[in-house]
């Protein structure tokens, strides 16, 4: 792998639902070290091009080559290794209800069988606190928690065992501006501190400015402009335009049905 | 017409075959999971406690009402032909429950509480994106979900019908010494003269194909639901409905495997 080889690269991803064609030739490349925001409106496919990322929905055709090596090409073991390799924050948290809050932050630990359970533990609480919850969490269960706290946790989860990428699917959905800030910093920081490459997927301007060093939006399957984050507003592109702005009359006819 | 006759009738079957294809798959790729490291043993105690511990009362109740209900029936239809009730409804009720009775109604009620509440559990982690979860912490979903609650299902159920046989047997018992008047002794004896091992054994062999059913179909359709709260719902009760079936049919097919000579 060289310096300019991308982290995670994206050739001509195609995936159909039936007569429905989600993503229609995707390209996107992710450097190394980069966060990269993926806009895109309700049902743009934005969620399926992360599913297809790490393994989740297998694409119809196409390629996702993570380090120079097409995802697509390994075997189930290898495969299963370079998923290791990713962390995700899911859109509602996706804590395990059965399990206590220090549990499902050390979940993938205690999957890999590389610690112990009190090791585990010990680890969840380090962890719990850099994303800014006291180790007394850790002993409710997820339920007991705030939306914000359970996002937190996801992101402890997340990054427990270290991932070289983290993907965040909608981090801020459902959190208020202020807690939504205050995920985006933690995600910030997270990211930064490990060194990871980050993709994050919203529709949330705020937070794709505040969370990525690059932004790409997704509209009917492909990727139609791509570019600084902080330019995001003033893309030039009436399509992007029209979606950051929110803005009712532009090219971007809203569909009654799909 | 006849074409469309047609045409409608191969769209079922195609679906039906696509169906239990699926489902054959999917258990065969939960026990194939049983054999491959690793095993999660806390799942499996926690699926355990469900099948054998929680639903004991309710089996225990429904094995007791069932063998008192058989002693009282039976020895309606005995006084009609004057017959001697006496030694014949100790013989019928310990048929009844341990070939019958104990395994099917214990199934049934165990595919209610339990195969439901897995399919629910199941499905609602599957519909709040916690199935893949476990994918992207490096466990696979049916090692960690699936494996445990099939085992505990052969193994619990066995179990379960063991306490209700001997309950339905007792159930039938006070029936005939405190309603019917007959002498304990005498019943007592005539119980154990027509227990015979090979019933007992079939009854349990029964019990844990049951308990593998009930396992397998509340897994799958949780695992296979879509839809939010109302894909859940649906789940839960194709579980207890494909389950229930299946323990009637499959009590069929091995009543006739093993006793119909």
């Amino acid at each position: 792998m060289t310096d300019t080889t991308p982290k995670i690269r994206i050739r001509g991803l195609r995936k159909a639902f039936g007569e429905k064609q989600v993503l229609d030739g995707v390209d996107l490349d992710v450097m190394h070290g980069t966060s990269m925001v993926v806009i895109g409106g309700s049902g743009s496919g934005k969620s399926v091009l992360l599913k297809c990322v790490l393994g989740l929905i297998e694409p119809d055709e196409g390629t996702i080559e993570i380090d120079g090596r097409d995802l697509l090409a390994l075997d189930r073991r290898e495969r299963e290794a370079m998923r290791a390799q990713i962390g995700m924050l899911f859109q509602n948290a996706a804590l395990f209800d059965s399990l206590p809050v220090w549990e499902n932050v050390a979940f993938g630990l205690l999957a890999q069988r590389k610690t112990s359970r009190a090791e585990a533990r010990a680890k969840a609480a380090e962890i719990l606190a850099q994303v800014g919850l006291a180790a007394s969490v850790g002993e409710l269960s997820p339920s007991e928690l705030s939306g914000g706290m359970q996002k937190r946790v996801g992101l402890a989860r997340a990054i427990a065992a270290q991932p070289d990428i983290l993907f965040f699917d909608e981090p801020t959905t459902g959190l208020d501006p202020i807690m939504g800030a205050v995920i985006d910093g933690l995600i910030v920081d997270c990211v930064k501190r490990l060194g990871s490459t980050a993709v994050a997927i919203t529709h949330d301007m705020a937070s794709a400015i505040r969370i990525g060093d690059r932004a790409a939006m997704l509209h009917k399957g492909r990727i139609i402009w791509q570019g600084p984050a902080d330019t995001l507003m003033e893309s030039g592109n009436p399509v992007v335009d029209q979606f950051t702005h929110g803005r009712r009359e532009g090219p971007i006819q809203m569909e009654l049905r799909s | 017409m006849l074409l469309d006759v047609i045409a409608t009738v191969g769209r079922g079957a195609i679906a039906v075959c696509r169906l239990w294809g699926s489902v054959g798959l999917f258990a065969l790729n939960g026990l194939s999971h049983l054999f491959r490291p690793p095993f999660y043993g806390r799942m499996f105690l926690r699926a355990f406690a469900e099948f054998a511990y929680f639903s004991l009362p309710v089996v225990a109740m429904t094995a007791v009402f069932s063998g008192m209900v058989i002693a009282l029936q039976s020895y309606t239809g005995f006084a009609r032909f004057n017959a001697n009730a006496e030694s014949s409804i100790a013989t019928i009720v310990v048929l009844s429950v341990v070939r019958e009775l104990g395994p099917v109604m214990a199934g049934l009620m165990v595919a209610g509480r339990v195969g439901a509440a897995m399919a629910a559990e199941l499905g609602t982690m599957r519909v709040t994106d916690q199935v893949d979860a476990l994918s992207t912490l490096s466990t696979n979903p049916v090692k960690y979900l699936v494996a445990p609650r099939l085992l505990a299902g052969i193994i619990a159920l066995p179990l379960l019908v063991t306490v209700a046989n001997t309950l339905g047997i007792m159930g039938g018992f006070i029936v005939a010494t405190v309603k019917l008047g007959f002498n304990p002794q005498t019943y007592l004896t005539s119980t154990l003269d027509s227990m015979q091992r090979i019933d007992v054994e079939v009854g349990l062999v029964k019990a844990a194909v049951f308990g593998f059913l009930i396992a397998l179909m509340g897994c799958y359709t949780g695992y296979r639901s879509r839809g939010g709260a109302q894909g859940v719902g649906a789940a839960t009760t194709a579980s207890v409905v494909a389950a229930s079936v299946l323990i009637l049919a499959f009590d069929y097919v091995l009543s006739e495997l093993f006793f119909s000579r």
